[in-house]
């Protein structure tokens, strides 16, 4: 069992799993759409089931990288696999969503062979990002995943697909090649794209002039903000985030989950693995700048959510205000911000996934995500209404549920740093709970008096299947986190005392930059 | 002499090849054998190409360093060769449904090839001038090759009329160059450049060299005829004129640069910088509003070549073998990418219209989702090896301390990558339109096949990227020693 590659499995079994679906899988019939639908079931299983032994094989108390393997690609780049306490919760959340994507996709009859192919393709790509520890391998499943998004969104998305299509693929694309220009840079500078030595190598921040400006961090800057361009558009952060509402509101339900519960986290993994420990002075040098991005993420789109009528817009704008508590919590750059940050992006994972799948249940059943079509749902599904609560509140950030503990923590990281910023995000909070409160009091509560809504039906087996794992783990973490928290724990810890090395050595040019 | 004679083997058995199938077909049948005489010469061309191959480590020099054999040339040799030969086939059936496959054209195509040969073997001015009129005399006939067709003549007619014009300035900047430096052999030029620095009329003659060399490769702002030639010609001869010439002049651009104005980095580099940074831009941004396939792949190549001579403009070794490395994957995807569109019917007629391919994943799955990988890998989206392509430009670029080029390479990909969407997103999210079908003969389905096989998984970690830029890379160190 040790010697198996334990990770390049976990990350390729998808893409065997897609190619076998595209060879060999004939025919447009019932069975053949069945077929491909319980490979893909089958497929994406029994990845989680492999990707347990990761958990459990796992040792919490080393901030190493292990599982780690290690290879020849080619021309001079390598290709090597692992994973720490940082990144193994994304693999798990990963591994642990797509056979639930694939259990909400049951009811699409168009083109089901290409649809499953796309997400198992998507899973590879997604978990290899995670697993990478080679900067241009990262790269390489990073970009990749907007392939088979793209396809996703525009093939099975709703009225305006194309249209969300292009913006969602352009707007990434254009962030992650300026990354791409600043990993080739950092290839040049310290002589290798291998991440775990890339996080010891120190980049110059050394001011220097260029076009008559003087670049304060110097090099560390310019990275900084070239990383900054791919992650806040994947992330996404205020102002960049406009494509999201757009995508999601086309994309099929699974793609939204996907979207959601883990694409919108590869923008935190990155500034996690990248941006903080790699360039720590820029990050100190640029916090204000995106405490300011993070707490008009909060309360503006807080705000638009208050006024949207689109039930999915409406859960979207949500995901970007609390995304905005994640890249708070990051940046702040304390061991209860970053643990807050990366439990944020744990339960916002339960949580909007949940969300987006119950915005399915009802959507499969009315074909309107208009919030006007909807009222008293409580009469006729109680499970429904029930379960709608229990994720409402915890989109709100209710104690008792997982949504509160990263809220906490990220406002409690953020308050050491900057009263304001902690200040705004704590309005965020109540904002979050008049409008989650309010699509709530408009959708499920009330009389039941629309002539559409008599016959409609409560949650069937397979949804309420789908929905009760999630409904377990954000009552699990909400009131026992620990199990979670030690999980990254160690690795925060060990991330973070470099960085404060790291700072404590620029400390001049740090207060020269607040200054 | 006879040493020398062996040394350029390959290039009389081209010439004495070509000589012999035209005799063959003129006195064998005419146009009855328009067959035989293109598998001849495709064959004649694989045959070549295996004897370059086996040609041996090493550099050699021949006719008083005219001619140069070394590992750079053969890489381009080699590309050449298996191009021209697979396009000849792939076109085949192309021209003869069309009914414009006479025997005069594979014979074309083989004096053609054989030109860019002799300019990818250049040691010299004069050699270069030879090899490249070959090229071009050639490839003027071909693109006037369906003489019935009003567009295609004047496709022929332009082209020649640039051409000839870009000939001109060629030989004025190389009767400058002969004229400060007293000789035309790249290595004398070099001698005298390290010796004597570059003087003001020198930099005059390398400009007008570097003018009349980006007209060969079509880079801004000097593709005017591109679109116009890509579009007129019959679609074989546009197949062909995207990857095997292009190769040539890019080649031949690297050793012009690298071996006779090798210490002038800093003169050419600027030159190269604004041409690489015109085309990229040029290219993506005019493929937008593009209708027809061929136009939009004319642009699409401006843009191609722009990226390549970035690797170019880095002026290092790691450059040049970013050049060969782009020329190759750039020639793999054109390959397939061709082979598509020579099989693209409504009718019973050709077309070339981007919208007939609405719809297309539905009807023709297969060959929609083959070319919707290469268009990816146009468009340089990892994990396609479209990707890899420019990113060792990049990386060269930036190794060069050429940092915004790269920065500005990234944003024309971002543009450009529109445009190969645009093929994508009519192929899989629109409703089908008019029946286009794709008539596809054995050798085009295999090469679309093969070729986007080859880009959607070549980057897999086992196969080691085929070795191709430990090739390319002992190729390139040949050129710089």
């Amino acid at each position: 069992m040790a010697d198996l590659p334990l990770l390049s499995l976990v990350t390729f079994i998808p893409l065997i799993g897609a190619l076998i679906l595209v060879t060999f899988l004939r025919g447009e019939d019932e069975a053949a759409q069945m077929n491909a639908k319980r490979l893909g079931l089958l497929v994406t299983t029994f990845t989680f089931l492999l990707s347990i032994p990761l958990l459990t094989g796992f040792d919490m108390g080393s901030t190493d990288f292990q599982f780690v393997e290690e290879g020849v690609w080619f021309a001079g780049l390598t290709y090597k696999l692992g994973v720490d306490g940082i990144s193994l919760p994304f693999v798990m959340l990963t591994t642990f969503f797509f056979p639930l994507v694939i259990a909400a996709s049951w009811g699409v009859t168009h083109r089901v062979k290409e649809y499953i192919a796309c997400f198992l393709l998507l899973e590879t790509l997604i978990i290899g990002v995670f697993v990478s520890l080679d900067m241009i391998l990262f790269y390489l499943f990073f970009e990749g995943g907007l392939i088979p998004m793209f396809l996703i969104i525009g093939i099975w998305g709703g009225k305006e697909r194309v249209y969300a299509a292009f913006k969602f693929f352009l707007y990434t694309l254009l962030g992650s090649l300026l990354m791409l220009v600043a990993m080739i840079y950092m290839y040049f500078d310290a002589g290798t794209t291998d991440i775990p030595a890339l996080l010891n190598h120190q980049f110059s921040f050394e001011a220097f002039d260029l076009l008559g400006w003087q670049i304060i961090g110097g090099a560390q800057t310019l990275m900084w903000l070239a990383f900054f361009a791919s992650f806040a558009v994947k992330m996404p952060m205020w102002p960049v985030h406009t494509w999201l509402p757009d995508a999601h509101v086309q994309a099929p339900t699974a793609g939204s989950v996907v979207l959601a519960a883990i694409l919108l986290k590869m923008g935190g993994y990155g500034f996690l693995r990248f941006s903080l420990p790699m360039f720590p002075v820029a990050s100190e040098i640029l916090q204000d700048f995106v405490f300011f991005l993070s707490v008009v993420a909060i309360i503006y789109t807080s705000l638009v959510a208050l006024m949207q009528e689109d039930i999915k817009k409406l859960v979207a704008y949500s995901s970007v205000a609390h995304m905005g508590f994640v890249t708070l919590g990051i940046f702040s750059a304390n061991q209860q911000g970053v643990d807050g940050a990366m439990f944020q992006m744990i339960s916002h994972g339960f949580i909007s996934g949940a969300l987006f799948l119950l915005v399915g249940v009802v959507y499969d059943r009315m074909h309107t995500r208009e919030i006007a079509a909807y009222g008293g749902l409580a009469e006729r599904m109680p499970i429904y209404a029930a379960v709608m609560m229990l994720f409402t509140m915890g989109n709100v950030g209710l104690p008792g549920t997982s949504g509160f503990v990263g809220e906490f923590l990220t406002m409690a990281g953020a308050f050491q740093v900057s009263t304001w910023a902690a200040f705004g995000a704590a309005t965020g909070v109540i904002l979050s709970a008049g409008y989650a409160l309010w699509l709530y009091r408009r959708v499920v509560l009330g009389q039941l008096i629309k002539q559409s809504l008599q016959a409609i039906e409560d949650m069937n087996g397979r949804e309420k299947a789908i929905i009760a794992p999630l409904v377990v783990l954000t009552i699990l973490f909400g009131v026992y986190p620990a199990p979670v928290l030690d999980l990254f724990g160690p690795s925060v810890a060990n991330l973070l005392d470099d960085v404060s090395a790291a700072q404590e050595a620029a400390a001049g040019i740090i207060d020269l930059a607040h200054k | 002499m006879e040493q020398d004679l062996m040394i350029a083997a390959p290039e009389i058995a081209m010439a004495i090849g070509a000589m012999a199938l035209l005799m063959f077909g003129a006195y064998g049948g005419g146009d009855a054998q328009r067959h035989t005489v293109t598998n001849a010469s495709a064959l004649l061309m694989v045959l070549v190409a295996a004897g370059v191959a086996t040609a041996g480590a090493g550099e050699r020099i021949a006719f008083s360093g005219m001619f140069i054999d070394d590992g750079f040339a053969r890489f381009a040799k080699m590309l050449i060769l298996i191009a021209s030969a697979l396009m000849l086939l792939i076109g085949r059936d192309y021209l003869e449904r069309r009914g414009v496959l006479r025997f005069e054209y594979p014979i074309l195509i083989v004096l053609a090839t054989l030109g860019m040969m002799f300019m990818v073997s250049a040691g010299g001015l004069i050699a270069l001038y030879v090899g490249l009129e070959l090229q071009s005399l050639a490839l003027y006939v071909v693109a006037a090759f369906n003489r019935d067709s009003a567009r295609s003549t004047e496709a022929g007619l332009k082209y020649f009329v640039l051409g000839a014009l870009s000939s001109g300035l060629l030989l004025y900047g190389a009767s400058l160059v002969y004229g400060y430096t007293g000789t035309t052999n790249f290595g004398g030029i070099a001698q005298v450049i390290e010796a004597e620095g570059v003087s003001l009329g020198l930099t005059f003659g390398l400009v007008f060299l570097c003018a009349a060399l980006a007209f060969k490769i079509s880079a801004a702002p000097f593709h005017m005829w591109t679109p116009d030639v890509y579009e007129g010609s019959p679609t074989a001869v546009t197949a062909f004129f995207a990857t095997a010439p292009k190769v040539a002049a890019g080649v031949l651009f690297a050793r012009v640069l690298y071996e006779g104005f090798g210490d002038a980095v800093p003169e050419w580099s600027q030159i190269l910088i604004f041409v690489a940074v015109a085309s990229m831009f040029l290219g993506a941004i005019a493929a937008i509003g593009q209708t027809n396939l061929k136009r939009l792949l004319a642009y699409s190549s401006i843009g191609h070549m722009g990226y390549a001579l970035v690797g170019l403009a880095a002026g290092t070794p790691q450059g040049a073998e970013a050049l060969l490395v782009y020329l190759a994957i750039y020639v793999v995807m054109n390959l397939g990418t061709f082979a598509f569109v020579l099989s693209m019917e409504r009718d019973g007629a050709p077309t070339a219209t981007i919208e007939d391919l609405s719809g297309l994943a539905s009807r023709a799955p297969a060959a929609a989702l083959a070319l919707a990988v290469l268009m990816f890998s146009l468009a340089g989206l990892p994990p396609m090896v479209g990707f890899f392509a420019k990113f060792f430009v990049f990386k060269a670029a930036v190794d060069a301390g050429l940092a915004p080029l790269a920065v500005a390479g990234a944003i024309a990909s971002v543009i450009s990558a529109y445009y190969y969407l645009n093929i994508v997103r009519l192929m899989y999210l629109s409703e089908p339109g008019d029946p286009l079908t794709i008539n596809a003969g054995p050798i085009q389905q295999t090469t679309l096949l093969a070729s986007s096989v080859l880009m959607a998984a070549g980057w897999l970690p086992f196969l080691g990227g085929f070795g191709l830029t430990e090739v390319a890379g002992e190729a390139a160190a040949s050129l710089l020693r």
